[in-house]
């Protein structure tokens, strides 16, 4: 017997919650080892056929295929920028300040003279680059995290959650902010604040998920067949918790964008003059009142599209997974 | 069965909140020294002598041992004292109080806003369930609570305020104004919090709705003859509205995050944005405090919410599962 097999490993009465989950929540790419027959469907509901038949249900979801047509064009802006945008968002034009939508300018031009079209297409690019990032940040470690938790409980379980519990009596906006001011506000900031703060919330919906897994029957054939925590951990329990995952990573994925919009409007995320959404609608919202609407309105409704966007795929990949 | 339980749970609930109050101190704390630069300096400016940045070190009390520190923090926060802002030279509750009230003011016209409508929401797309005002509903409320507050206060603000011209741009009323002045400046920057918490409000009361529709009792009061209106009334609804009570607590917390945003936006003297102007001015025990409110105003938020759910629900009030 290795050394780190669990101690009790009678204790956990096996097989007692049969959820009838596990072969429905069974991931993307996961081989049934041997022994998972007891929470396996039938034999011919192969990952790869759900899988097929799940992306046919998503693309047949109306709120699905419009979401990611948002989300791709605004991927395209930010691929190319450099061709899509008519003119160069840093270029200023002291002549031609604060001036309202026309054919030369079609958003108009800001309090600097910029073109808020180039500054809009621009502006998808930093951001496009840290959310994502920070997310998959998030989910790795949170799963990390949470896979351990659920699958040890006790004592590592008590102490990871009431820390969890702390942190998380504080929004995540609060969170962010507070490490963005300790460690300076950069890029690389934002991704490992965001990140962090995601992984703890990630844990919880992991651990949950693990807590149901770890007394089925396949997990007790893994003990018994001698296998490492660490495998059993990653390579039998995580495909099949797999579902709670992917949604967690969209779900988060939307958060992420409305994070780093927020730091970037409060002056703790992208930094002037570097084109951005919500910089620029922090640097313009001033002029509001003497009607130069233009300038803070289009960069809002550019972070509205994509949140939203994010927001409906993100809804129908987690009607199609939890069903 | 009764109450011994009942009281051990709460008990045990109130130990847990007390706990995770100490551990969240510690790192309010922690985070507040690891913040870069030296009060002093900070203080003082680039140019003052190092002499001097070491004489208002002492003073502060920052070059002593970190357990010292949070020691007598900790303790003068329990006595009430929340130490003295470094930009301002005064007691930081001073400030803290006068802004938390601000922000309550603000905080009560979302609430009083938001929770009527996210109920009424939410058991509409219910009783519908499955049709077009339900999708409506919740694809609306889904998509709105994404939105950014300072978004959705941007795009208001442009069309209440320079528009249409029908509120007021600011969120402070001239001074001396009367209390439904002072509400109905308030509105337009409550407006973005209600848009964001709708959609888990109606969330909530229309799962719970759906519940108390599937369950066997309203089965029975249907089928023993009740108008559907008398059974929606007096079975489903009272049922639904129980976990939109845990909801609503656990938002209270997030709607403080937005009221950094709001009141940011809307140059609003409240909590958030107090622990904005900390953050930017280096000012760390106006920071930590600031922030440790928020934390207190949450925890006791969802331990309120807790004990009110567990005296509400027969299940658990009569000894059932805990």
């Amino acid at each position: 017997m290795p050394p780190d097999h669990r101690p009790d490993l009678l204790a956990p009465p096996a097989g007692r919650a049969s959820l009838g989950e596990a072969a429905t929540l069974h991931g993307p790419g996961a081989i049934p080892p041997l022994g998972t027959e007891a929470g396996a469907g039938p034999i011919d509901y192969s990952p790869r056929r759900i899988r097929r038949e799940r992306l046919g249900e998503l693309l047949s979801t109306k709120p699905f295929v419009v979401g990611g047509i948002i989300l791709v064009g605004w991927i395209v802006c930010a691929v190319f920028a450099g061709q899509l945008a008519p003119y160069d968002p840093l270029a200023q034009s002291l002549t031609a300040t604060n001036a309202p939508p026309s054919a030369t300018h079609w958003l108009g031009t800001d309090s600097l003279g910029r073109d808020v079209l180039s500054r809009v297409i621009a502006g998808s690019r930093d951001i496009l680059v840290i959310s994502p990032l920070a997310t998959m940040l998030g989910t790795v470690a949170g799963t990390a995290i949470g896979l351990v938790q659920g699958y040890f409980g006790g004592l590592v379980d008590n102490v990871v959650g009431r820390v969890v519990e702390a942190v998380l009596a504080l929004p995540v906006i609060i969170v962010a902010f507070l490490f963005v001011v300790a460690a300076g506000p950069s890029e690389l900031t934002l991704v490992l604040v965001i990140g962090f703060a995601f992984a703890l919330l990630i844990a919880r919906t992991v651990r949950t998920a693990v807590l149901q897994e770890r007394d089925l029957d396949y997990i007790a054939a893994a003990r018994l067949r001698g296998e490492s925590a660490l495998h059993i951990m990653f390579a039998e329990i995580l495909p099949n918790v797999g579902g709670p995952i992917l949604v967690e990573f969209t779900v988060r994925l939307g958060y992420a964008i409305f994070t780093v919009a927020t730091l970037s409007f409060l002056g703790f995320g992208i930094r002037p003059p570097t084109p951005d959404w919500g910089a620029d609608i922090a640097a313009n919202a001033g002029y509001l009142s003497a009607g130069y609407w233009w300038e803070t309105l289009f960069p809002a409704l550019a972070i509205a599209s994509l949140v939203i966007a994010i927001n409906l795929v993100a809804d129908s990949i987690e009607a199609v997974v939890i069903q | 069965m009764g109450g011994r339980p009942l009281a051990r749970y709460l008990l045990k609930r109130v130990a847990l909140a007390i706990l995770t109050l100490i551990l969240l101190s510690i790192m309010i704390f922690l985070a507040g020294q690891v913040l870069p630069g030296n009060p002093g300096r900070a203080v003082l400016g680039p140019f003052a002598s190092r002499s001097a940045v070491q004489a208002l070190d002492h003073q502060l009390g920052v070059d002593r041992p970190l357990p010292v520190q949070y020691w007598s923090w900790a303790t003068g926060l329990l006595r009430g004292n929340m130490g003295i802002s470094y930009q301002y030279r005064a007691p930081v509750s001073s400030f803290l109080y006068p802004a938390l009230l601000h922000s309550l003011k603000l905080a009560a016209v979302a609430f009083v806003l938001v929770v009527p409508l996210g109920v009424i929401g939410g058991v509409l797309a219910a009783l519908r369930r499955g049709g077009a005002a339900d999708r409506a509903i919740s694809v609306t409320g889904l998509s709105l609570s994404t939105v950014p507050e300072f978004v959705s206060g941007i795009v208001l603000i442009v069309l209440f305020a320079i528009e249409l011209k029908v509120l007021p741009v600011t969120a402070n009323p001239p001074s001396g104004s009367g209390p439904l002045t002072q509400i109905r400046y308030l509105i337009l920057p409550a407006i973005p919090l209600v848009l964001i918490l709708f959609g888990y409000i109606a969330r909530m009361a229309r799962a719970g709705t759906i519940e108390a529709l599937d369950s066997d009792y309203v089965r029975t009061a249907t089928l023993k003859g009740l108008p559907r209106s008398l059974v929606i009334r007096r079975h489903v609804l009272r049922n639904s509205l129980l976990p939109t009570i845990t909801v609503i607590a656990t938002q209270t917390g997030y709607l403080i995050g937005g009221l950094v945003v709001i009141e940011d936006l809307f140059n609003y003297p409240g909590i958030g944005r107090l622990i904005f102007t900390a953050a930017t001015d280096k000012d760390f025990p106006m920071l930590e405090a600031g922030v440790l409110v928020i934390g207190v105003v949450y925890l006791v938020a969802t331990l309120l919410a807790d004990i009110l759910y567990t005296v509400l629900n027969p299940r658990v009030r009569l000894g059932g599962s805990e």
